[in-house]
């Protein structure tokens, strides 16, 4: 296992709360090393020993039949895969060098840099638009209604959508339609500055105008955030990403695999393992 | 991106092919009426016949209740020389009769709401644990016991409350007149010897609603989508931050709920509280003397041995505890209405 020579030798300190600092601009995106990844639900391996670097300001797609453990992969980035009873990941997603899965680290803390956007759009239906987005600050501490108000318009704006709602931030965010719910997500998933934003399908429930606003946005979010998207499509991959994986399985029942990554262009040009140029061709999966 | 299905071209494309539709339906209509008719099966018409007649029988039946219920009281208050609402006295024969459940209202109200403060929050904790913390076996082991103690009859706990619990809680009661009797209602006359006060009966009946809440709480909390508490994690909250940033605010109607029903269940609950309380007709705010009464207990306690009259002002008093309940639940549908589109169901 590689976990051991990877880990530096200091433990880590727990990951400073977003938003609260000042933080150079640098500071912001972050590369995500990780090395020999197992992720099991029980016994069960689901993916196995996937390997990849994740540059940051990037939009990295991850391609691949259904069930090939590109959901699963995707939450051992925010150690949500870990919420599953039985769940458990092997392996080791380094941060800037800091692994997310020390010892030391707490997986609340992890989840506040590393943001994320669900499949099916899912504010809270219980908050106002303006509740949705302000609610991770809330969770942060910050209570001061002039410091919301700025950083509620501030992530509305970057997901597109505060001309939409301006005027009704007070009404229920389930009231707008699916492309809106999932343009506040993103507002709410952003307001709290995470380091990276992972995006798992994030346009399989919407029509292909609101696809395209997401799809808008994301070229938009990447100048500010490492993004990492799931997608089913391959052309929203060909379209949305600077570089994309290709995840595969042997067989029913088998563990994914990543087959390979690399820039999206040489992907769907020129991919070097036969696989990736059949699924991209469309004769499987 | 292919933009060539706008929502305008398939509108139309719908209309199109409504418009070449409906003539073929018209003249169908026209020439042979069979196919398009919709055939009334006669499992349907039974069962229609049925399930219209059951609610019927219901209506029926309710408003027989109610006529001669109102009927009864309507005589016996008729009779009345006290002032039935602001009255606390109860006396129904002699020359005199005069009775009032002014005292009665204050004890139901006071013991159901004692209930009300001991069981909702924790009832909410039980599901909450049940739902959200316990491993998958405990939360099976305690969700199957706190059903049975949904079933375990009143007049049990009666009799567990009259011969242990009271005895063991005079302690607490001399405890509390010590150090918060300069409050009002904690306040003490009697250096009593019997715990047998409205604060016993608010925490008998407190474990009686107990189970009906946790159940009714726990199953709402289960209805919590998944898609929203992994939203609240995913934002970085703890656990307790995610309960109550995305399952106590869904749950909220369902908690107002099941407390109506709990509420509905301590406020007329009878056997329990007559053979706990040492009664008394008089009005008292003072939970930890003995004495006061509830509706429910009182008749109870008096109906064997009431003449006519005093049959009809228990009847009477019935009613007040119907009207009681109605606007208790009105009250709570307000509340839960009031924040209609903010609820969890709009999902």
């Amino acid at each position: 296992m590689t976990v051991a020579t990877t880990r530096i030798p200091e433990p880590r300190q727990k990951t400073p709360t977003p938003g609260t600092g000042a933080r150079d601009e640098a500071g912001m995106t972050k590369r995500i090393e990780i090395s020999g990844l197992n992720a099991y639900y029980g016994s069960h391996l689901a993916v196995e020993d996937i390997s990849m670097t994740i540059e940051p300001r990037t939009v990295t797609a991850f391609i691949g039949p259904s069930g090939c453990g590109k959901s699963t992969f995707i939450r051992t980035l925010n150690r949500m895969h870990e919420l599953i009873p039985g769940a458990r990941v092997e392996g080791s997603v380094q941060l800037d060098g800091q692994d997310l899965y020390g010892p030391t680290v707490d997986p609340v803390a992890v989840r506040r840099t590393v943001g994320m956007v669900f499949q099916r759009p899912n504010p809270f239906p219980t908050m106002s638009i303006y509740d949705n987005v302000a609610a991770g600050l809330r969770l942060n501490g910050i209570k001061k209604k002039g410091d919301l108000d700025a950083i509620v318009e501030r992530s509305l704006r970057g997901a597109n959508l505060w001309n939409e709602v301006k005027d009704r931030l007070n009404k229920p965010g389930s009231g707008l339609s699916g492309g809106q719910q999932q343009r506040l997500c993103i507002a709410r998933a952003i307001a709290v500055e995470p380091q990276v934003l992972l995006m798992d399908e994030p346009c399989s429930a919407l029509d292909p105008i609101s696809t395209l606003a997401i799809e808008d946005l994301i070229a938009l979010l990447k100048e500010r955030y490492t993004i990492v998207i799931v997608t089913h499509n391959m052309q929203q991959a060909a379209r949305v990403s600077d570089r994309t994986a290709f995840f595969n399985l042997a067989g029913p029942g088998l563990p994914g695999k990543l087959v390979e990554i690399g820039d999206t262009e040489k992907i769907f040009s020129a991919p070097e393992v036969e696989a990736t140029a059949d699924y991209i061709a469309g004769r499987f999966g | 991106m292919s933009t060539s299905i706008t929502p305008e071209s398939r509108d139309n494309a719908q209309r199109d092919s409504g418009s070449r539709r409906s003539p073929k339906a018209d003249q169908a209509h026209g020439a042979d009426a069979k196919p398009n008719k919709t055939q009334v099966r006669l499992g349907d018409r039974v069962f229609l016949g049925l399930s219209r007649g059951a609610g019927i029988t219901l209506l029926v039946i309710m408003a027989g209740i109610a006529v001669f219920l109102v009927v009864k009281a309507l005589d016996a208050l008729g009779d009345n020389n006290g002032n039935f609402l602001t009255d606390s006295t109860w006396v129904t024969d002699g020359s005199k009769p005069a009775f009032g459940v002014a005292g009665l209202v204050g004890g139901t109200v006071i013991s159901a709401g004692i209930a009300m403060l001991i069981a909702v929050p924790v009832a909410v904790g039980v599901a909450l644990f049940i739902t959200h913390y316990a491993p998958r076996r405990v939360a099976q082991t305690l969700g199957y016991i706190v059903d049975l103690l949904a079933a375990v009859p009143s007049v049990v706990f009666g009799l567990w409350g009259l011969v242990f619990l009271s005895p063991k809680l005079l302690g607490l009661h001399t405890w509390l007149s010590d150090y918060l009797g300069w409050i009002p209602i904690f306040d003490k006359d009697e250096t009593g010897t019997t715990a047998r006060t409205l604060f016993t009966c608010g925490i008998i009946l407190a474990i009686m609603v107990l189970p009906i809440i946790a159940a009714v709480t726990r199953e709402v909390f289960l209805q919590v989508p998944r898609a929203h508490e992994e939203a609240a994690l995913a934002l970085g909250a703890t656990r307790w931050e995610m309960i109550r940033t995305a399952v106590l605010p869904f749950g909220k109607p369902g908690i107002i709920s099941a407390s109506m029903l709990g509420l509905g269940r301590a406020l007329g609950e009878t056997i329990a509280v007559a053979m706990v309380l040492s009664s008394s007709q008089e009005f008292t705010y003072k939970i930890l003397d003995p004495g006061g009464n509830t509706i429910a207990a009182n008749i109870a306690n008096q109906f064997a041995e009431s003449n006519d009259l005093g049959r009809g002002a228990l009847i009477a008093s019935g009613l007040v505890l119907f009207v009681l309940t109605l606007l208790v639940n009105g009250a709570a549908r307000v509340v839960i209405n009031r924040h209609k589109e903010f609820s969890g169901a709009n999902a």
